[in-house]
């Protein structure tokens, strides 16, 4: 069938491809100069088709919307789940690897909760669940989706369950039971919010399939190592008329991560490279399994489902359900996703220059640090919290963190020295000493040569910025 | 797929048929470019992607499928692809017969697939991990301290907890001691260092610089001479040290004394090419291993995982200039304060968030196909040792074990 024959790869439509079938009048409503333009961004992704007013308005133009909407559409689905603001988008992904463009839709992670709970303990959980935040680049990072579980077996159960969960937590629900029945049941009371269904398997699929239809619901397609089976599943499942479907090849923990990472790999290249549309579809990485090993003590369970976790971030999982709930366990890996889905197009950079914090005098220390964007918020928010006047130079690093700056020559006596005499500090202050971070030490004699400034070497890390000018300053000599 | 559907996909198939040369200058004539400017080199790379409009074709009356009662079966074959290159094996360490006294030898490299593309290969050679060593007391984050506690100041005995206690292939002796702006301990001193070091461990082993380029020179230098044969790896080279006109002298001893080095750069793939161009006058390449620089979990590592995996795919692709084996200085990850830092009760206990910390970063970027990783917590190594273990497990999977994960009691 067409579907699973190779489409253009999203790396290979030139702004060609898109402008012939662009209405080409350049009226420039779309905020473009002309129709090349817009076309080009389109290619980057960098604007939405629908900026384009005529191609959606003009009735003339509909089949080239249509052409235009494949043509741009990335290989692997985007599905919603949940509704409004809380909902989150799954998938979407347009390349295969991040450095191809950039990764969209940063893989949530759902936190499981099961019907058998006692209401004490999942209140607890949700609440920790909703609550979790830590600051990052200036920016809040958290847990995403509840994960309901049927471990009763029990319809009854599992709907006044899934009810209060509903009425505890805003965030996107996914209901996980293989039974239909039970389905049915945690449907009938959420259906309005639009969870995602967990899961069609070869044995329930048509059953799983009224349900999504019926409850118009993403659903999840399961077939553990077999992808054969997965994909002949969805293929069954889009000609039923399920459109938002997921898949979940299984995740196996121990010596089953060999199998768990060649799968979502060969699935990922086989969409993205080969063209194969059955398998165009988001992935559903399942790192609480590791909660299946035996005997083993409960930090091992939390920290091997962490490396999971990882791992499976790394290799093209689009949505992740998770058991842990320690944030010892769960911050690298909400980091790693930050970073992992961070734009490889734009720099991590902040602008260099002088920065002024509190009301400085004249005899305020002068601080130095590099204008990677992490290191910028990290040094400010140190600064601010401690409640220090001061000035701080940050230098042009081209976006390097201090350490590897310093070790690829992107920050050096002479850069600091540069930085130095643009921020204009040396009319602000009367001192002459300058306070560089520790993991530049090695360049503090040069800097001294070239500006003739005398260095003090502060704290490896900002955190002790503030016990370091308790010691060091005002300064003991001048 | 519903029937519409398949129309537009067909209908997008007949699109996308390459044109021909004539056909493809007509449909430029009908398409109006006064307001693009578009000088007559990108024209060209255009014309290949230029696509012709097709026609658009009648559509049959639609006809409503009936839904499927069975499933629909669909074959899946694994996406195989061809390479044209692959990545140089470099060996360290040597054994008695081979001119050393170390008891096993190492190798790396040899991929010809990427990082555990396991349908396309198994990799000839697993990734190894190298425990960090220091020749005197340098500041470590007490998680990592409580470890080492009793070696510290005596890199002999550290490295031989390293290798018998942690599980480390082999050791990175970071002579820091020598570093001006520290002890700047003699050559001489660095070298008994590094003869102790080859004693108290049958592995091989890694001889660490202070990152001062000059002095760095003349260490490595001195190490070369009394390592010789045992193939270590000097860690590291830089375009620094070409600059300087230093680099020449240390691969020239390299070469003469049988050993490797580590072309360092800083996240920069014209650099990396550049250093190793410099070093292929006088090494051969298989005594280069590459250092594209590991920034930690939170401070960058998304940098490095892409300019790794850039690395690895532009080498399969046949890049020769970089078809070396890679190695990771993982221990950056405790550079990041959330390895370390007390953050507030709901991320403790620390002593088990920094070494994930570090497994994490690791793990990370063996997936991006570093071959070798300079680590030190020793939960941080058993994991990723375990991990590179279960990753030649193909068939290990068991779908019974996880097939109702969904009613799992816990």
């Amino acid at each position: 069938m067409s579907a699973s024959e190779a489409r253009k790869g999203v790396r290979e439509i030139s702004p060609l491809d898109v402008y012939t079938l662009l209405p080409r009048t350049n009226c420039g409503k779309c905020g473009e100069s002309n129709c090349m333009a817009f076309a080009t961004k389109l290619v980057n992704r960098e604007v939405a088709l629908e900026l384009c007013n005529p191609l959606i308005e003009e009735d003339k133009y509909k089949s080239q919307y249509a052409k235009l909407r494949d043509l741009l559409a990335p290989p692997i689905k985007e599905v919603v789940i949940g509704v409004g603001e809380g909902a989150v988008k799954v998938g979407g992904k347009l390349v295969m690897y991040r450095h191809e463009l950039t990764y969209t839709n940063p893989t949530p992670i759902a936190i499981d909760i099961t019907d058998e709970m006692l209401e004490d303990e999942m209140l607890k959980r949700l609440e920790k669940i909703n609550g979790l935040a830590y600051t990052y680049i200036g920016r809040t990072i958290r847990l995403d989706m509840v994960a309901i579980r049927s471990t009763s077996n029990d319809p009854a159960k599992f709907k006044s369950v899934v009810q209060k969960v509903a009425s505890v937590t805003k965030l996107p629900l996914i209901l996980c039971t293989f039974n239909p029945d039970i389905m049915r049941a945690g449907l009938e009371v959420v259906y309005d919010r639009r969870p995602l269904i967990y899961a069609a398997t070869e044995h329930n699929w048509r059953q799983m399939a009224d349900l999504a239809l019926m409850y118009n619901c993403p659903l999840a397609v399961f077939a553990p190592n077999n992808i054969g089976l997965l994909k002949s599943l969805t293929n069954t499942l889009l000609e039923y008329g399920v459109e938002g479907l997921l898949m979940d090849p299984g995740t196996f923990p121990e010596e089953g991560i060999a199998d768990t990472l060649t799968n979502f790999t060969m699935i990922r290249r086989s969409a993205c490279k080969f063209g194969d549309n059955l398998l165009g579809f988001p992935l559903i990485g399942v790192p609480m399994t590791a909660w299946s090993i035996k005997d083993a003590p409960k930090e091992v369970l939390h920290w091997k489902e962490a490396c999971l976790a990882a791992m499976l971030i790394v290799r093209y999982a689009d949505l992740l359900i998770m058991h842990s709930l320690e944030g010892w366990a769960l911050l690298p890996n909400l980091i790693l996703r930050a970073n992992i889905y961070t734009d490889p197009r734009k720099p991590v950079a902040v602008e260099p220059g002088l920065r002024v914090f509190g009301s400085p005098d004249e005899n305020s220390p002068v601080l130095v640090t590099s204008n990677y964007a992490l290191t910028f918020f990290t040094v400010q928010s140190d600064i601010e919290s401690a409640g220090i006047s001061c000035y701080l130079i940050v230098v042009d690093s081209e976006g390097y963190a201090v350490e590897s700056a310093v070790a690829g020559r992107k920050m050096t006596a002479q850069t600091i020295a540069d930085a130095l005499k643009s921020s204009g500090v040396e009319g602000k202050v009367r001192h002459r000493l300058l306070i560089i971070p520790g993991l530049a030490a090695r360049l503090s004699g040069e800097i001294e040569e070239i500006t003739g400034w005398k260095v003090l070497v502060g704290p490896r890390d900002s955190s002790f910025i503030q016990a370091f000018l308790k010691e060091n300053w005002p300064p003991k000599s001048s | 797929m519903s029937k519409e559907k398949k129309e537009e996909t067909e209908e997008g198939a007949l699109i996308k048929i390459s044109p021909k040369l004539l056909d493809l200058l007509r449909e430029f004539g009908e398409i109006e470019l006064e307001d693009v400017e578009i000088e007559a080199e990108e024209l060209e790379i255009w014309v290949p992607a230029v696509t012709a409009v097709a026609p658009p074709a009648a559509a049959p009356p639609r006809i409503v499928p009936a839904k499927p009662v069975e499933v629909m079966r669909a074959e899946f074959k694994p996406p195989i692809q061809t390479y044209q290159g692959r990545i140089v094996e470099v060996k360290l360490g040597a054994t008695r017969s081979e001119g050393g006294t170390r008891e096993k030898v190492i190798k790396v490299g040899g991929e010809a697939a990427p990082a555990f593309y396991l349908f396309e290969e198994n990799p000839p050679n697993p990734p190894v991990i190298s425990a960090d060593v220091f020749d005197m007391e340098v500041p470590l984050p007490k998680a990592i301290k409580m470890h080492v506690q009793e070696v510290i100041g005596d890199p002999a005995a550290w490295a031989k907890l390293a290798v018998d206690k942690f599980g480390a292939d082999l050791v990175t002796v970071h002579l820091v001691s020598t570093d001006p702006l520290r002890r700047d301990a003699p050559p001489s001193e660095a070298a008994k260092t590094i003869e102790n070091v080859l004693q108290a461990v049958k592995v091989p082993i890694i001889v660490g610089g202070s990152g001062d380029p000059k002095k760095d020179a003349e260490v490595f230098k001195r190490a070369a001479e009394v390592a010789h044969g045992e193939r270590v790896m000097l860690s590291s080279v830089t375009l620094d040290m070409a600059e300087a006109g230093l680099l020449g002298d240390i691969a020239k001893a390299a070469k003469e004394h049988g050993h490797v080095v580590l072309a360092f750069t800083a996240i920069d793939l014209n650099q990396a090419k550049e250093l190793n161009r410099k070093l292929y006058d006088y090494l051969p390449r298989d005594s280069i291993i590459m250092d594209l620089t590991t920034a930690a979990l939170g401070y960058g590592l998304e940098y490095s995982f892409t300019v790794h995996e850039r690395a690895r795919l532009a080498a399969l692709a046949g890049d020769p200039e970089l078809q070396h084996p890679t190695s990771s200085g993982t221990t950056n990850a405790w550079a990041a304060r959330e390895a370390w830092l007390k953050l507030g009760s709901e991320w403790e206990p620390r002593e088990l968030r920094g070494p994930l910390w570090e497994t994490i970063t690791a793990l990370t970027l063996l997936l991006a196909g570093v071959d070798m990783f300079m680590m030190m917590h020793p939960a941080a190594i058993h994991t990723v040792k375990e991990v590179i273990g279960n990753l030649y497990k193909r068939g290990g999977a068991k779908p019974e074990g996880i097939s109702d994960w969904v009613s799992i009691k816990i």
